[in-house]
Protein backbone atom coordinates (compact mmCIF):
# COMPACT_ATOMS: atom_id res chain seq x y z
CA UNK A 1 0.00 0.00 0.00
CA UNK A 2 2.83 2.25 1.07
CA UNK A 3 4.18 1.69 -3.02
CA UNK A 4 0.62 2.22 -4.79
CA UNK A 5 -0.33 5.49 -3.09
CA UNK A 6 2.04 7.79 -3.87
CA UNK A 7 1.61 6.18 -7.74
CA UNK A 8 -2.18 6.74 -7.25
CA UNK A 9 -1.73 10.41 -6.22
CA UNK A 10 0.66 11.65 -9.10
CA UNK A 11 -2.05 9.20 -11.52
CA UNK A 12 -5.26 11.50 -9.90
CA UNK A 13 -3.23 14.84 -10.54
CA UNK A 14 -2.38 13.57 -13.89
CA UNK A 15 -5.79 13.13 -14.53
CA UNK A 16 -7.28 15.92 -13.34
CA UNK A 17 -4.56 18.64 -15.43
CA UNK A 18 -5.68 16.57 -18.60
CA UNK A 19 -9.46 16.94 -18.00
CA UNK A 20 -8.95 20.32 -16.96
CA UNK A 21 -6.71 21.10 -20.34
CA UNK A 22 -9.11 18.90 -22.39
CA UNK A 23 -11.75 21.57 -20.88
CA UNK A 24 -9.38 24.74 -22.15
CA UNK A 25 -8.44 23.32 -25.32
CA UNK A 26 -11.62 22.12 -26.61
CA UNK A 27 -13.50 24.80 -25.59
CA UNK A 28 -11.97 27.18 -28.18
CA UNK A 29 -14.55 24.64 -31.02
CA UNK A 30 -17.73 25.14 -28.54
CA UNK A 31 -17.12 29.06 -29.21
CA UNK A 32 -16.49 28.91 -32.88
CA UNK A 33 -19.74 27.08 -32.93
CA UNK A 34 -21.99 29.66 -30.83
CA UNK A 35 -20.59 32.38 -32.79
CA UNK A 36 -21.30 30.69 -36.04
CA UNK A 37 -25.05 30.18 -34.96
CA UNK A 38 -25.21 33.61 -33.52
CA UNK A 39 -25.74 32.69 -29.95
CA UNK A 40 -23.77 32.62 -26.38
CA UNK A 41 -22.84 29.76 -24.26
CA UNK A 42 -21.78 30.24 -20.78
CA UNK A 43 -19.29 28.15 -19.06
CA UNK A 44 -21.56 25.74 -17.30
CA UNK A 45 -22.76 24.82 -20.59
CA UNK A 46 -19.31 24.54 -22.45
CA UNK A 47 -17.71 22.11 -20.07
CA UNK A 48 -20.27 19.21 -21.54
CA UNK A 49 -19.69 20.08 -24.78
CA UNK A 50 -15.94 19.70 -24.15
CA UNK A 51 -16.37 15.76 -23.00
CA UNK A 52 -17.45 14.51 -26.03
CA UNK A 53 -16.63 15.80 -29.03
CA UNK A 54 -16.04 13.68 -32.11
CA UNK A 55 -12.43 15.10 -33.03
CA UNK A 56 -11.50 17.12 -30.12
CA UNK A 57 -8.00 18.89 -30.18
CA UNK A 58 -7.18 17.08 -26.98
CA UNK A 59 -9.72 14.14 -26.18
CA UNK A 60 -10.10 13.87 -22.16
CA UNK A 61 -9.22 10.51 -20.26
CA UNK A 62 -12.62 9.05 -20.75
CA UNK A 63 -12.56 9.29 -24.37
CA UNK A 64 -9.52 7.75 -24.57
CA UNK A 65 -10.03 5.21 -22.39
CA UNK A 66 -13.43 3.92 -24.47
CA UNK A 67 -11.60 4.46 -27.51
CA UNK A 68 -8.79 2.04 -26.44
CA UNK A 69 -11.01 -0.65 -24.83
CA UNK A 70 -13.01 -0.80 -28.25
CA UNK A 71 -9.40 -1.26 -29.76
CA UNK A 72 -8.13 -3.77 -27.40
CA UNK A 73 -11.24 -5.86 -26.72
CA UNK A 74 -13.65 -4.54 -28.51
CA UNK A 75 -13.15 -6.59 -31.95
CA UNK A 76 -11.43 -9.77 -33.08
CA UNK A 77 -8.09 -9.47 -32.64
CA UNK A 78 -7.27 -10.39 -36.86
CA UNK A 79 -9.24 -7.03 -37.37
CA UNK A 80 -7.71 -4.21 -39.06
CA UNK A 81 -9.06 -1.94 -36.68
CA UNK A 82 -7.88 -4.21 -33.63
CA UNK A 83 -5.17 -2.66 -31.19
CA UNK A 84 -4.04 -6.03 -30.87
CA UNK A 85 -3.56 -7.03 -34.20
CA UNK A 86 -1.39 -3.58 -34.85
CA UNK A 87 0.12 -4.02 -31.35
CA UNK A 88 1.44 -7.38 -32.09
CA UNK A 89 3.17 -6.15 -35.40
CA UNK A 90 4.55 -3.38 -33.55
CA UNK A 91 5.75 -6.03 -30.73
CA UNK A 92 7.07 -8.57 -33.54
CA UNK A 93 9.23 -5.75 -35.13
CA UNK A 94 10.68 -5.06 -31.50
CA UNK A 95 11.28 -8.11 -30.82
CA UNK A 96 13.46 -8.50 -34.02
CA UNK A 97 15.37 -5.35 -33.83
CA UNK A 98 15.53 -5.92 -29.78
CA UNK A 99 17.18 -9.57 -30.83
CA UNK A 100 19.47 -8.02 -33.46
CA UNK A 101 20.57 -4.77 -31.34
CA UNK A 102 21.51 -7.35 -28.04
CA UNK A 103 23.72 -9.61 -30.86
CA UNK A 104 25.05 -6.56 -32.22
CA UNK A 105 25.77 -4.58 -29.45
CA UNK A 106 27.49 -7.62 -27.36
CA UNK A 107 29.58 -8.69 -30.19
CA UNK A 108 30.85 -4.93 -30.92
CA UNK A 109 31.57 -4.93 -27.17
CA UNK A 110 33.76 -8.47 -27.04
CA UNK A 111 35.70 -7.00 -30.01
CA UNK A 112 36.30 -3.89 -28.65
CA UNK A 113 37.55 -5.22 -25.21
CA UNK A 114 39.56 -7.72 -26.84
CA UNK A 115 41.36 -5.66 -29.91
CA UNK A 116 42.42 -2.23 -28.89
CA UNK A 117 42.18 -1.16 -32.43
CA UNK A 118 38.79 -1.96 -32.54
CA UNK A 119 38.30 0.16 -29.16
CA UNK A 120 40.09 3.46 -30.78
CA UNK A 121 38.50 2.84 -34.19
CA UNK A 122 34.77 1.22 -33.77
CA UNK A 123 33.68 3.03 -30.75
CA UNK A 124 34.20 6.76 -31.53
CA UNK A 125 31.40 5.50 -34.83
CA UNK A 126 29.35 3.71 -31.92
CA UNK A 127 28.56 7.16 -29.96
CA UNK A 128 28.12 9.28 -33.72
CA UNK A 129 25.85 7.18 -34.81
CA UNK A 130 23.54 7.56 -31.93
CA UNK A 131 23.77 11.22 -32.66
CA UNK A 132 21.84 11.05 -36.04
CA UNK A 133 18.48 11.44 -35.43
CA UNK A 134 16.28 8.43 -36.15
CA UNK A 135 13.61 9.99 -38.26
CA UNK A 136 16.30 11.34 -40.68
CA UNK A 137 17.76 7.68 -40.84
CA UNK A 138 14.53 5.45 -40.71
CA UNK A 139 13.28 6.64 -44.60
CA UNK A 140 16.87 5.86 -45.79
CA UNK A 141 16.33 2.48 -44.53
CA UNK A 142 13.30 1.87 -45.92
CA UNK A 143 14.42 2.91 -49.49
CA UNK A 144 17.29 1.38 -48.81
CA UNK A 145 15.90 -1.95 -48.18
CA UNK A 146 13.35 -1.94 -50.80
CA UNK A 147 15.94 -0.98 -53.73
CA UNK A 148 17.97 -4.42 -52.01
CA UNK A 149 14.58 -5.87 -53.23
CA UNK A 150 13.38 -6.41 -49.49
CA UNK A 151 9.55 -5.60 -49.83
CA UNK A 152 9.08 -7.13 -46.79
CA UNK A 153 8.72 -4.10 -43.70
CA UNK A 154 10.16 -6.13 -41.18
CA UNK A 155 13.26 -6.51 -42.03
CA UNK A 156 14.91 -2.17 -42.62
CA UNK A 157 12.09 -2.27 -39.36
CA UNK A 158 14.21 -4.83 -37.05
CA UNK A 159 17.38 -2.63 -38.64
CA UNK A 160 15.94 0.53 -37.24
CA UNK A 161 14.70 -0.98 -34.21
CA UNK A 162 18.75 -2.17 -33.73
CA UNK A 163 19.97 0.88 -34.39
CA UNK A 164 18.92 2.54 -31.16
CA UNK A 165 19.06 -0.52 -28.73
CA UNK A 166 22.57 -2.18 -29.95
CA UNK A 167 24.51 0.71 -28.00
CA UNK A 168 22.90 0.82 -24.78
CA UNK A 169 24.09 -2.99 -24.71
CA UNK A 170 27.37 -2.06 -26.03
CA UNK A 171 28.05 0.45 -24.02
CA UNK A 172 27.45 -1.56 -20.94
CA UNK A 173 28.67 -4.53 -21.68
CA UNK A 174 32.27 -3.09 -22.43
CA UNK A 175 31.88 -1.64 -19.14
CA UNK A 176 30.68 -4.96 -17.50
CA UNK A 177 33.39 -7.43 -19.39
CA UNK A 178 36.03 -4.91 -17.80
CA UNK A 179 34.62 -5.32 -14.82
CA UNK A 180 36.88 -7.39 -13.32
CA UNK A 181 39.64 -6.35 -11.79
CA UNK A 182 43.50 -7.56 -11.68
CA UNK A 183 43.44 -9.58 -9.09
CA UNK A 184 40.74 -11.73 -10.71
CA UNK A 185 42.70 -11.92 -14.12
CA UNK A 186 46.02 -12.75 -11.88
CA UNK A 187 44.04 -15.50 -10.16
CA UNK A 188 42.95 -16.84 -13.88
CA UNK A 189 46.73 -16.64 -15.03
CA UNK A 190 47.98 -18.26 -11.79
CA UNK A 191 45.28 -21.55 -13.25
CA UNK A 192 46.80 -21.38 -16.77
CA UNK A 193 43.80 -20.26 -18.29
CA UNK A 194 43.17 -19.78 -22.06
CA UNK A 195 41.77 -16.24 -22.88
CA UNK A 196 38.42 -17.93 -23.81
CA UNK A 197 38.52 -19.36 -20.48
CA UNK A 198 38.57 -16.06 -19.11
CA UNK A 199 36.29 -14.59 -21.11
CA UNK A 200 33.34 -17.55 -20.68
CA UNK A 201 34.50 -17.96 -16.83
CA UNK A 202 34.99 -14.30 -15.68
CA UNK A 203 34.59 -11.55 -17.96
CA UNK A 204 31.18 -12.92 -19.14
CA UNK A 205 29.27 -13.89 -15.79
CA UNK A 206 30.78 -10.92 -14.26
CA UNK A 207 29.09 -8.47 -17.04
CA UNK A 208 25.94 -10.10 -17.03
CA UNK A 209 24.60 -7.15 -13.95
CA UNK A 210 25.35 -4.67 -16.88
CA UNK A 211 23.64 -6.44 -19.37
CA UNK A 212 20.76 -6.92 -17.74
CA UNK A 213 20.36 -3.05 -16.83
CA UNK A 214 20.97 -2.27 -20.50
CA UNK A 215 18.21 -4.60 -21.91
CA UNK A 216 15.28 -2.32 -20.03
CA UNK A 217 17.06 0.59 -21.75
CA UNK A 218 17.04 -1.30 -25.31
CA UNK A 219 14.17 -3.00 -24.89
CA UNK A 220 12.32 0.53 -24.98
CA UNK A 221 14.43 2.24 -27.35
CA UNK A 222 13.79 -1.04 -29.95
CA UNK A 223 10.14 -0.10 -29.38
CA UNK A 224 10.30 3.34 -30.20
CA UNK A 225 12.96 2.42 -33.28
CA UNK A 226 9.99 0.15 -34.34
CA UNK A 227 7.40 2.85 -34.37
CA UNK A 228 9.45 5.15 -35.67
CA UNK A 229 10.09 2.81 -38.85
CA UNK A 230 6.10 1.78 -39.40
CA UNK A 231 5.77 5.83 -39.61
CA UNK A 232 6.97 6.80 -43.31
CA UNK A 233 4.68 6.46 -46.56
CA UNK A 234 3.44 3.27 -46.85
CA UNK A 235 2.97 1.57 -43.87
CA UNK A 236 -0.50 0.06 -43.04
CA UNK A 237 0.30 -1.85 -39.78
CA UNK A 238 1.80 -1.47 -36.58
CA UNK A 239 0.66 0.92 -33.76
CA UNK A 240 3.51 3.75 -35.49
CA UNK A 241 1.01 3.59 -38.82
CA UNK A 242 -2.00 3.44 -36.50
CA UNK A 243 -0.51 6.99 -35.03
CA UNK A 244 0.40 8.24 -38.65
CA UNK A 245 -3.39 7.74 -39.86
CA UNK A 246 -4.99 9.13 -36.96
CA UNK A 247 -3.05 12.13 -37.18
CA UNK A 248 -3.64 12.36 -40.90
CA UNK A 249 -6.89 11.87 -41.19
CA UNK A 250 -7.88 13.75 -38.35
CA UNK A 251 -8.51 11.42 -35.96
CA UNK A 252 -7.41 12.58 -32.71
CA UNK A 253 -8.72 9.67 -30.74
CA UNK A 254 -7.11 6.77 -32.96
CA UNK A 255 -3.83 9.09 -32.35
CA UNK A 256 -4.43 8.71 -29.00
CA UNK A 257 -5.28 5.52 -28.16
CA UNK A 258 -2.32 3.98 -30.40
CA UNK A 259 0.08 5.95 -28.47
CA UNK A 260 -1.60 4.40 -25.11
CA UNK A 261 -1.36 0.85 -26.68
CA UNK A 262 1.97 1.90 -27.30
CA UNK A 263 2.81 2.62 -23.70
CA UNK A 264 1.11 -0.45 -22.53
CA UNK A 265 3.65 -2.51 -24.43
CA UNK A 266 6.58 -0.40 -23.21
CA UNK A 267 5.28 -1.64 -19.82
CA UNK A 268 4.84 -5.20 -20.46
CA UNK A 269 8.04 -5.39 -22.31
CA UNK A 270 9.57 -3.58 -19.08
CA UNK A 271 8.06 -5.98 -16.82
CA UNK A 272 9.01 -9.09 -19.02
CA UNK A 273 12.84 -7.93 -19.23
CA UNK A 274 12.68 -7.49 -14.84
CA UNK A 275 11.44 -11.14 -14.73
CA UNK A 276 14.16 -12.68 -16.63
CA UNK A 277 16.43 -10.00 -15.26
CA UNK A 278 15.00 -11.45 -11.47
CA UNK A 279 15.58 -15.44 -12.51
CA UNK A 280 18.86 -14.55 -14.18
CA UNK A 281 19.77 -12.75 -10.67
CA UNK A 282 18.29 -15.93 -8.88
CA UNK A 283 20.42 -18.28 -10.53
CA UNK A 284 23.67 -16.24 -10.19
CA UNK A 285 23.01 -16.45 -6.17
CA UNK A 286 21.93 -12.23 -6.07
CA UNK A 287 20.84 -12.08 -2.23
CA UNK A 288 17.16 -10.94 -2.73
CA UNK B 1 59.79 -37.27 3.46
CA UNK B 2 62.76 -36.78 5.68
CA UNK B 3 65.27 -36.66 3.29
CA UNK B 4 62.74 -34.38 0.66
CA UNK B 5 63.01 -32.23 3.67
CA UNK B 6 66.23 -30.02 2.16
CA UNK B 7 65.31 -30.13 -1.44
CA UNK B 8 65.61 -26.46 -2.65
CA UNK B 9 62.02 -26.02 -3.86
CA UNK B 10 62.50 -21.95 -4.80
CA UNK B 11 66.09 -20.44 -5.82
CA UNK B 12 66.70 -17.06 -6.47
CA UNK B 13 70.20 -16.23 -7.59
CA UNK B 14 71.11 -12.08 -8.23
CA UNK B 15 67.33 -11.67 -8.92
CA UNK B 16 66.96 -8.14 -10.27
CA UNK B 17 63.65 -6.73 -10.84
CA UNK B 18 62.85 -3.37 -12.89
CA UNK B 19 59.72 -1.91 -13.74
CA UNK B 20 59.72 1.44 -15.90
CA UNK B 21 57.02 3.71 -14.60
CA UNK B 22 55.96 7.03 -15.82
CA UNK B 23 58.76 8.34 -13.46
CA UNK B 24 61.47 6.57 -14.55
CA UNK B 25 62.45 3.27 -13.48
CA UNK B 26 62.17 1.54 -9.88
CA UNK B 27 63.78 -0.74 -8.75
CA UNK B 28 61.00 -3.67 -7.23
CA UNK B 29 63.73 -6.04 -6.31
CA UNK B 30 67.74 -5.96 -6.08
CA UNK B 31 70.44 -8.58 -6.12
CA UNK B 32 67.88 -11.53 -4.25
CA UNK B 33 69.51 -14.45 -3.15
CA UNK B 34 67.36 -16.67 -1.45
CA UNK B 35 66.96 -20.78 -1.11
CA UNK B 36 63.40 -21.98 0.22
CA UNK B 37 63.55 -25.82 0.74
CA UNK B 38 61.10 -28.50 0.71
CA UNK B 39 58.30 -28.11 3.57
CA UNK B 40 59.44 -24.94 4.45
CA UNK B 41 57.59 -22.11 5.92
CA UNK B 42 58.46 -18.32 4.94
CA UNK B 43 57.15 -15.42 5.20
CA UNK B 44 58.48 -12.06 3.83
CA UNK B 45 57.85 -9.40 6.06
CA UNK B 46 58.49 -5.27 5.42
CA UNK B 47 57.18 -1.83 4.66
CA UNK B 48 55.36 -1.29 1.43
CA UNK B 49 57.67 -1.13 -1.62
CA UNK B 50 60.21 -3.58 -0.41
CA UNK B 51 59.41 -5.91 -2.48
CA UNK B 52 57.75 -9.02 -0.70
CA UNK B 53 54.80 -9.40 -2.90
CA UNK B 54 56.83 -8.55 -6.25
CA UNK B 55 58.63 -11.60 -4.84
CA UNK B 56 56.40 -13.84 -4.98
CA UNK B 57 54.52 -12.62 -7.79
CA UNK B 58 57.72 -13.02 -9.55
CA UNK B 59 57.70 -17.09 -8.52
CA UNK B 60 53.99 -17.30 -9.38
CA UNK B 61 55.48 -15.91 -13.25
CA UNK B 62 53.05 -12.61 -12.17
CA UNK B 63 55.75 -10.62 -13.06
CA UNK B 64 59.52 -11.48 -14.88
CA UNK B 65 62.59 -10.70 -13.38
CA UNK B 66 65.02 -8.07 -14.86
CA UNK B 67 68.41 -10.01 -14.85
CA UNK B 68 69.30 -13.19 -12.41
CA UNK B 69 67.60 -16.59 -12.23
CA UNK B 70 64.84 -18.15 -10.32
CA UNK B 71 64.20 -21.71 -10.05
CA UNK B 72 60.92 -23.25 -8.90
CA UNK B 73 61.23 -27.02 -8.70
CA UNK B 74 63.98 -26.73 -10.73
CA UNK B 75 62.12 -25.09 -14.04
CA UNK B 76 61.68 -21.71 -14.84
CA UNK B 77 58.24 -20.11 -12.87
CA UNK B 78 56.39 -20.12 -16.08
CA UNK B 79 57.14 -23.95 -16.45
CA UNK B 80 56.13 -24.44 -12.85
CA UNK B 81 53.24 -23.20 -13.33
CA UNK B 82 52.37 -25.07 -16.58
CA UNK B 83 53.05 -28.01 -14.10
CA UNK B 84 50.37 -26.56 -11.49
CA UNK B 85 53.25 -26.41 -8.51
CA UNK B 86 51.74 -23.55 -7.04
CA UNK B 87 48.26 -22.45 -5.76
CA UNK B 88 48.18 -18.74 -5.08
CA UNK B 89 46.27 -17.12 -2.15
CA UNK B 90 44.91 -13.10 -2.67
CA UNK B 91 45.06 -10.44 -0.04
CA UNK B 92 41.02 -10.21 -1.08
CA UNK B 93 39.32 -13.76 -1.26
CA UNK B 94 37.95 -12.59 -4.54
CA UNK B 95 35.61 -15.38 -5.01
CA UNK B 96 33.47 -15.26 -7.89
CA UNK B 97 29.84 -13.90 -6.50
CA UNK B 98 27.75 -15.90 -8.66
CA UNK B 99 29.23 -19.03 -7.92
CA UNK B 100 28.77 -21.42 -4.62
CA UNK B 101 31.94 -21.71 -2.60
CA UNK B 102 31.90 -25.19 -4.37
CA UNK B 103 31.46 -23.56 -7.49
CA UNK B 104 34.66 -21.22 -6.62
CA UNK B 105 36.59 -24.02 -5.98
CA UNK B 106 35.86 -25.95 -8.94
CA UNK B 107 37.05 -23.17 -10.54
CA UNK B 108 40.81 -24.21 -11.18
CA UNK B 109 39.80 -28.02 -11.49
CA UNK B 110 37.42 -27.28 -14.47
CA UNK B 111 39.84 -25.05 -15.98
CA UNK B 112 42.74 -28.10 -15.70
CA UNK B 113 40.46 -30.45 -16.98
CA UNK B 114 39.86 -32.61 -13.76
CA UNK B 115 36.61 -35.58 -14.13
CA UNK B 116 33.35 -34.14 -12.83
CA UNK B 117 33.50 -37.18 -10.54
CA UNK B 118 37.34 -35.83 -9.02
CA UNK B 119 35.63 -32.25 -8.99
CA UNK B 120 33.65 -33.37 -6.39
CA UNK B 121 35.57 -35.64 -4.66
CA UNK B 122 38.72 -32.85 -4.31
CA UNK B 123 36.28 -30.24 -3.38
CA UNK B 124 34.98 -32.43 -0.28
CA UNK B 125 38.27 -33.09 0.42
CA UNK B 126 39.74 -29.45 0.57
CA UNK B 127 36.57 -28.12 2.54
CA UNK B 128 37.14 -30.42 5.41
CA UNK B 129 40.70 -29.48 4.99
CA UNK B 130 40.20 -25.72 5.67
CA UNK B 131 36.82 -26.49 7.73
CA UNK B 132 33.90 -25.75 5.76
CA UNK B 133 32.59 -28.80 5.38
CA UNK B 134 28.69 -28.15 4.81
CA UNK B 135 28.68 -24.78 3.39
CA UNK B 136 29.76 -25.76 -0.63
CA UNK B 137 26.11 -24.81 -1.38
CA UNK B 138 26.30 -21.56 0.15
CA UNK B 139 26.80 -18.17 -2.04
CA UNK B 140 30.06 -15.66 -1.12
CA UNK B 141 28.20 -13.39 0.29
CA UNK B 142 26.41 -15.70 2.65
CA UNK B 143 29.89 -16.48 4.73
CA UNK B 144 31.82 -13.88 6.63
CA UNK B 145 35.17 -12.22 5.57
CA UNK B 146 37.61 -14.97 7.39
CA UNK B 147 35.45 -17.98 6.25
CA UNK B 148 35.87 -16.68 2.27
CA UNK B 149 39.61 -16.08 2.83
CA UNK B 150 39.28 -20.05 4.03
CA UNK B 151 37.32 -20.77 0.93
CA UNK B 152 39.84 -19.44 -1.33
CA UNK B 153 42.84 -21.24 0.18
CA UNK B 154 40.41 -24.30 -0.16
CA UNK B 155 40.40 -23.39 -3.92
CA UNK B 156 44.71 -22.82 -3.67
CA UNK B 157 44.46 -26.21 -2.36
CA UNK B 158 42.19 -28.20 -4.48
CA UNK B 159 44.62 -29.26 -7.14
CA UNK B 160 47.53 -30.27 -5.10
CA UNK B 161 49.96 -27.76 -5.88
CA UNK B 162 53.44 -28.67 -3.47
CA UNK B 163 53.92 -25.07 -3.19
CA UNK B 164 51.43 -22.21 -1.78
CA UNK B 165 52.17 -18.84 -2.11
CA UNK B 166 50.18 -16.35 0.31
CA UNK B 167 50.26 -12.84 -0.49
CA UNK B 168 48.87 -11.13 2.49
CA UNK B 169 46.02 -13.40 2.82
CA UNK B 170 44.51 -12.28 6.52
CA UNK B 171 45.39 -8.53 6.00
CA UNK B 172 41.92 -7.46 5.64
CA UNK B 173 40.53 -9.56 8.72
CA UNK B 174 39.82 -8.43 12.22
CA UNK B 175 42.72 -9.21 14.95
CA UNK B 176 40.43 -12.40 16.83
CA UNK B 177 40.05 -13.98 13.24
CA UNK B 178 43.53 -13.62 12.58
CA UNK B 179 45.32 -15.39 15.18
CA UNK B 180 42.36 -18.70 14.48
CA UNK B 181 43.34 -18.69 11.17
CA UNK B 182 47.11 -18.30 11.98
CA UNK B 183 46.32 -21.44 14.02
CA UNK B 184 44.37 -23.30 11.40
CA UNK B 185 46.88 -22.43 8.66
CA UNK B 186 49.86 -23.85 10.66
CA UNK B 187 47.77 -27.41 11.02
CA UNK B 188 46.75 -26.89 7.42
CA UNK B 189 50.93 -26.54 6.77
CA UNK B 190 51.36 -29.56 8.99
CA UNK B 191 48.98 -32.07 8.06
CA UNK B 192 49.85 -31.44 4.26
CA UNK B 193 53.53 -30.99 4.37
CA UNK B 194 53.59 -28.28 1.47
CA UNK B 195 55.85 -25.57 1.29
CA UNK B 196 54.48 -21.77 1.89
CA UNK B 197 55.70 -18.54 0.93
CA UNK B 198 53.54 -15.95 2.85
CA UNK B 199 53.85 -12.24 2.76
CA UNK B 200 52.72 -10.46 5.65
CA UNK B 201 53.72 -6.84 7.25
CA UNK B 202 52.73 -8.10 11.12
CA UNK B 203 56.12 -9.12 12.96
CA UNK B 204 53.82 -11.58 15.47
CA UNK B 205 52.10 -13.03 12.19
CA UNK B 206 55.65 -13.86 10.45
CA UNK B 207 57.48 -14.97 13.68
CA UNK B 208 54.24 -17.25 14.97
CA UNK B 209 54.12 -19.14 11.26
CA UNK B 210 57.62 -19.56 10.10
CA UNK B 211 60.26 -21.80 9.84
CA UNK B 212 61.91 -19.20 7.91
CA UNK B 213 61.36 -15.35 8.11
CA UNK B 214 62.86 -13.22 5.44
CA UNK B 215 62.91 -9.42 6.24
CA UNK B 216 63.27 -6.47 3.45
CA UNK B 217 63.32 -2.96 3.02
CA UNK B 218 62.46 -0.59 0.24
CA UNK B 219 64.05 1.52 -2.33
CA UNK B 220 65.43 -0.47 -3.47
CA UNK B 221 63.42 -3.66 -2.47
CA UNK B 222 66.21 -6.13 -1.17
CA UNK B 223 66.70 -8.63 1.52
CA UNK B 224 68.32 -7.30 4.60
CA UNK B 225 67.88 -10.49 6.73
CA UNK B 226 67.06 -14.04 7.00
CA UNK B 227 66.08 -15.44 10.04
CA UNK B 228 65.49 -19.32 10.59
CA UNK B 229 63.16 -19.91 13.59
CA UNK B 230 64.61 -21.82 16.49
CA UNK B 231 60.36 -22.71 17.44
CA UNK B 232 59.72 -26.17 17.62
CA UNK B 233 56.90 -27.41 14.71
CA UNK B 234 54.30 -27.63 17.32
CA UNK B 235 53.31 -24.00 18.39
CA UNK B 236 50.20 -23.36 20.50
CA UNK B 237 49.12 -19.65 20.26
CA UNK B 238 50.61 -18.82 23.68
CA UNK B 239 54.17 -19.84 22.57
CA UNK B 240 53.89 -15.76 21.66
CA UNK B 241 54.57 -15.05 24.94
CA UNK B 242 57.69 -17.42 25.41
CA UNK B 243 61.21 -15.84 25.53
CA UNK B 244 62.56 -17.45 21.93
CA UNK B 245 59.30 -15.96 20.45
CA UNK B 246 59.92 -12.07 21.87
CA UNK B 247 63.85 -13.04 20.94
CA UNK B 248 63.11 -13.44 17.35
CA UNK B 249 60.48 -10.85 17.00
CA UNK B 250 62.97 -8.28 18.45
CA UNK B 251 65.41 -9.50 15.11
CA UNK B 252 62.89 -8.89 12.78
CA UNK B 253 61.96 -5.50 14.42
CA UNK B 254 65.70 -4.27 14.18
CA UNK B 255 65.92 -5.38 11.04
CA UNK B 256 63.01 -3.47 9.60
CA UNK B 257 64.54 -0.93 11.57
CA UNK B 258 67.87 -1.09 9.84
CA UNK B 259 66.46 -1.12 6.73
CA UNK B 260 65.04 2.16 7.32
CA UNK B 261 67.97 3.65 8.49
CA UNK B 262 69.54 3.09 5.35
CA UNK B 263 67.02 5.43 3.23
Amino acid sequence: MNRVLPVLTVLAGIVVIWYAASVWMNATWVFDQAERAGTTVTWAEVIPQTMNQDRPLLPPPHQVGAELWKGLAGQAVTSKRSLVYHGFVTFKGTMMGFGLGIVAGVLLAMAIVRFRVMDMSVMPWAIISQTVPIVALAPMIITLSSQLGLTDRDVPKAIIAAYLSFFPVLVSMVKGLRAPDQMQLDLLRTYGASEGETFLKLRLPASMPYFFASLKVAVAASLVGTIVGELPTGAIEGLGARMLIGSQFGEPLIMWASLFAAAILAGLLIVIVGFVERLARKRMGVPG
Amino acid sequence: MKDMASQPVIEAKGLNLVFQTADGPVQALKDVNLTINQGDFVSFIGPSGCGKTTFLRAIAALETPTSGTLRVNGMTPDEARRKRAYGYVFQAAGLYPWRTIAGNIKLPLEIMGFSKAEQDERTERVLELVELKGFGKKFPWQLSGGMQQRASIARALAFDADILLMDEPFGALDEIVRDRLNEETLKLWARTGKTIGFVTHSIPEAVYLSTKIVVMSPRPGRITDVIDSPLPKERPLDIRDSREFIEIAHRVREGLRAGHHED
